[in-house]
């Protein structure tokens, strides 16, 4: 599917998209200017000021957007999942441009004309606004039209914690290896800078006082109406796509039939596929059974965790390896049974959240070998390999590099030594680097849908190294007790889903690039559910 | 000289930067009266400029007073003080954002004049300075030759009608004719409106053209106080130096109507 299809297939959604991006960035550029321009006339003269201040607002913009976002999310007031918080990051990220132009504008007025304010017997308030700030108004606004378009670039992160806009295609199109989607997102992203460019811009040479001419206009009154003009145009279209944004935003919990207000039932996910489908099967028996659902889907790292303790999800699917190192950080254990059942009370007891029982399935770390080496070298678990290792390449993911379950304690389990430290790379390039030959041993998940695609084989963990990673569903406390279908529609899930099965799944998104919600749909049909 | 009291009048000022090894000015003395123009000449550096800040209050002796009309810059309300003076500094210091009419009806707008009352002085204040309204008042002061901008610059300063008018190198900038067409327009003028100016210049020519008394200062003193007759003849050394440099210049006609020494 190319780019035009895509968009033509989905205008809507990019529409809905593009009007998120697009409310991220004026809200928090109308922060930044309520905030940054007083800020830099306030420091302008107050050299001490200026520099701490110049120097806390340079700093916040070398911080990558990711960290920051990740830096704000555990914040009380500030922090927490969706757009409040993207907002605020990106306030943060304006803030440098303005207050330093402002700055600048202020401090590049010339010394005469001031003086001469001065001398005539003007106010320090009339020499601001009469004098000062219309002669640094373009030099002020040019620090508006940087911040702005540098904001368009960075919201596109502010869907790693599901503030929605653009990103989100980007971010999906990446995990997918699908060109088109990051397109989808990319290109009006750079449509929506170019256009913000321009119009301010346009702006800026309209009000620039300091190019004044008779020529241009032939009386005073006329230069005056322009600007009413320039300033009603862009005021009408601000608050234009303000309006659009904002109805298309509008997904309130609408009161029932029978008047009472059902609060939806909001649904998280992480941001890979399988994450997704699970996340989408709940949310679909949700709604086969009544229920209004909210979908906040593709939340990055631990978001799902900090949102499902914040009360801004009320339920995603986990694992429970992941839930037991990650989250309790206890050791490593083999033992599923234990696992489940250490989790399930530490996460009673801590966090007052509830495990269901397990869907069926786990999504273990898998060693994965071409199929062709495993029968020519008849290879069926992981010490069989460990005599080849000393030839091979390793791949592995980030992920599986760090974490305490990962690559430091699998090499001394299995005593394995690799022809050379193994190549960190993103997790879903692995495969394909094992199929191309450019590594010959990659750690993948066992229900990738890529195993089979590719003729992979898993070898078998036979001295039980890798914790189980059971699939369940975590949810809180207080929304499992409220009356809703969420505890029958966790029931009906509970055991459905195998190995197999989930491969399938996941390979019908991944693979085939087939959506979501329709493959999980097939699927309840399937199941007759 | 005169019985009446001085207009402005510097008791025992000085002024220095916290830290500076010498104050700007030291121990200055000088009474200005109504209707004369008081030059002060010097080199860059010598305190000039500082001393007509000091009588607009952009300055505040760190000792000693300075009285306008008698009661001390620090008791006046600083505001109220700068409106009720005119002020000229080098190249002009025009608002580049407004155009020649708004920038000559700043004081009387500021002092909350109606419009129809500005509008006839701003006129009024064009034709005085001998620029015609009709072509110049919608003109943005980039648009004026540097004379044509000074003109503006002491239209602006003469709209709300202050007895005193205080002048900072207006006329440096400008081209030696242009300078000089605008000295004698502007000895014209001072003598028809009747107003009292502190002028400052390093220009002894223009010194000996202009004022009724010349202060001459080096380091923060007055080293001579003098009229334009009695500098000709002095004998004090600074004094002699600049007297010697209108000799040098071969191509400078000896200053109107005075014999050198």
């Amino acid at each position: 599917m190319n780019l035009f299809e895509f968009i033509k297939g989905n205008w809507r959604e990019v529409l809905t998209a593009t009007g998120e991006h697009l409310f991220l960035v004026l809200v928090s550029i109308a922060v930044a200017i309520i905030i940054g321009i007083p800020l830099g006339i306030l420091v302008a003269r107050r050299a001490a000021w200026k520099r701490a201040t110049l120097g806390v607002a340079g700093v916040l913009q070398t911080v990558p957007s990711l960290a920051l976002f990740g830096l704000l999310i555990p914040l009380p007031l500030f922090g927490g999942i969706g757009a409040r918080t993207a907002i605020i990051a990106l306030v943060l990220y304006a803030l440098l441009p303005l207050i330093r132009n402002t700055v600048t504008g202020l401090e590049g007025v010339d010394k005469n004309v001031r003086e001469a304010a001065v001398a005539m017997g003007m106010r320090e308030r009339q020499i601001l606004w009469q004098v000062e700030l219309p002669l640094a108004l373009n030099v002020i606004l040019a620090g508006v039209r940087v911040a702005t378009v540098v904001s368009v670039g960075v919201a596109t992160i502010a869907a790693a914690i599901g503030a929605g806009g653009l990103g989100a295609y980007i971010f999906r199109g990446l995990r997918q290896n699908d060109n088109t989607l990051v397109l989808a997102g990319a290109l009006p992203a750079a449509l929506l800078a170019l256009l913000a460019d321009w119009l301010l811009g346009l702006l800026e040479s309209r009000l620039d006082a300091n190019v004044k001419r008779r020529g241009e206009t032939t009386s005073d009154e006329r230069g005056r109406a322009w600007r009413r003009v320039g300033f009603v145009a862009t005021a009408l279209l601000l608050a234009a796509a303000a309006l659009v944004v904002w109805r298309g935003a509008a997904t309130q919990p609408t009161p029932g039939a029978d008047g009472r207000t059902h609060a939806p039932i909001r649904v998280g996910s992480k941001d890979f596929t399988e994450s997704i489908i699970l996340a989408e099967m709940l949310a679909q028996e949700l709604e086969a059974r009544g229920a209004t659902v909210e979908r906040r889907y593709e939340l990055g790292g631990n978001l799902c965790h900090d949102a499902l303790l914040g009360a801004q999800i009320d339920a995603y699917p986990e694992y429970t390896g992941t839930s037991f190192t990650a989250i309790l950080k206890h050791q490593p254990l083999s033992d599923a049974r234990a696992v489940y059942e250490t989790v399930k009370r530490d996460y009673a007891g801590r966090f007052k959240v509830d495990v269901s029982a397990p869907l069926g399935f786990s999504n273990d770390f898998a060693i994965l070998v071409r199929g062709s080496d495993a029968r020519s070298l008849n290879l069926r678990t992981i010490s069989d390999a460990a005599s080849h290792a000393p030839g091979w390449r390793a791949g592995f993911g980030q992920d599986f590099m760090s974490r305490a379950d990962g690559y430091q304690g699998f090499t001394r389990a299995y005593q394995l030594q690799f022809a050379a430290r193994p190549r960190e790379m993103d997790l879903s390039l692995t495969y394909r680097a094992l199929a191309a030959r450019e590594v010959d041993i990659i750690a993948g998940n066992s229900t990738d849908g890529l195993i089979a695609a590719l003729d992979l084989v898993q070898l078998e963990d036979d001295r039980h190294y890798f914790p189980p990673y059971e699939a369940v569903f975590l949810t809180r406390r207080d929304a499992l007790e409220r009356p809703s279908a969420l505890a029958a529609a966790l029931q009906r899930l509970a055991g459905l889903i195998t190995t197999d099965e989930m491969r399938l799944l996941n390979y019908e998104v991944d693979g085939k690039k087939r959506a979501i919600p329709d493959v999980v749909r097939e699927w309840r049909r399937n199941e007759g559910l | 000289m005169s019985t009446a009291p001085p207009f402005v009048q510097f008791d025992n000022v000085s002024y220095g930067l916290p830290g500076a090894a010498r104050p700007i000015i030291s121990d200055l003395n000088l009474e200005i009266f109504r209707g004369e123009t008081l030059v002060l000449l010097g080199e860059s550096g010598c305190g000039k400029t500082t001393t007509l800040r000091l009588v607009n209050r952009m300055l505040l002796p760190t000792a000693g007073r300075v009285l306008v009309e008698g009661k001390p810059t620090s008791a006046w309300d600083a505001i109220a003080l700068r409106r009720s003076m005119g002020y000229v500094i080098q190249e002009a210091g025009l608002f580049p954002h407004f155009n020649v009419e708004r920038n000559i009806a700043l004081v009387p707008t500021l002092e909350g004049w109606t419009r129809a009352r500005v509008r006839e002085r701003v006129r009024e204040m064009l034709a005085l300075v001998g620029l015609d309204p009709q072509t110049f008042g919608a003109r943005f002061p980039r648009e004026l030759s540097g004379g044509q901008r000074q003109r503006v610059g002491v239209a602006r300063a003469l709209a709300a009608d202050p007895h005193l008018l205080l002048m900072d190198e207006p006329f440096g900038a400008l081209d030696p004719l242009t300078r000089a067409a605008l000295q004698n327009e502007f000895a014209q003028l001072r003598a028809r409106l009747e107003k009292t100016v502190i002028f400052v210049t390093h220009d002894v020519r223009e010194a000996l053209r202009l004022a009724t008394r010349i202060a001459l200062m080096r380091e923060g003193r007055i080293v001579l106080l003098a009229t334009p007759e009695e500098f000709m003849r002095t004998a004090e050394p600074l004094a002699r130096a600049y007297l010697e440099t209108l000799r040098l210049d071969d191509n400078a006609p000896p200053p109107a109507a005075k014999q050198v020494g």
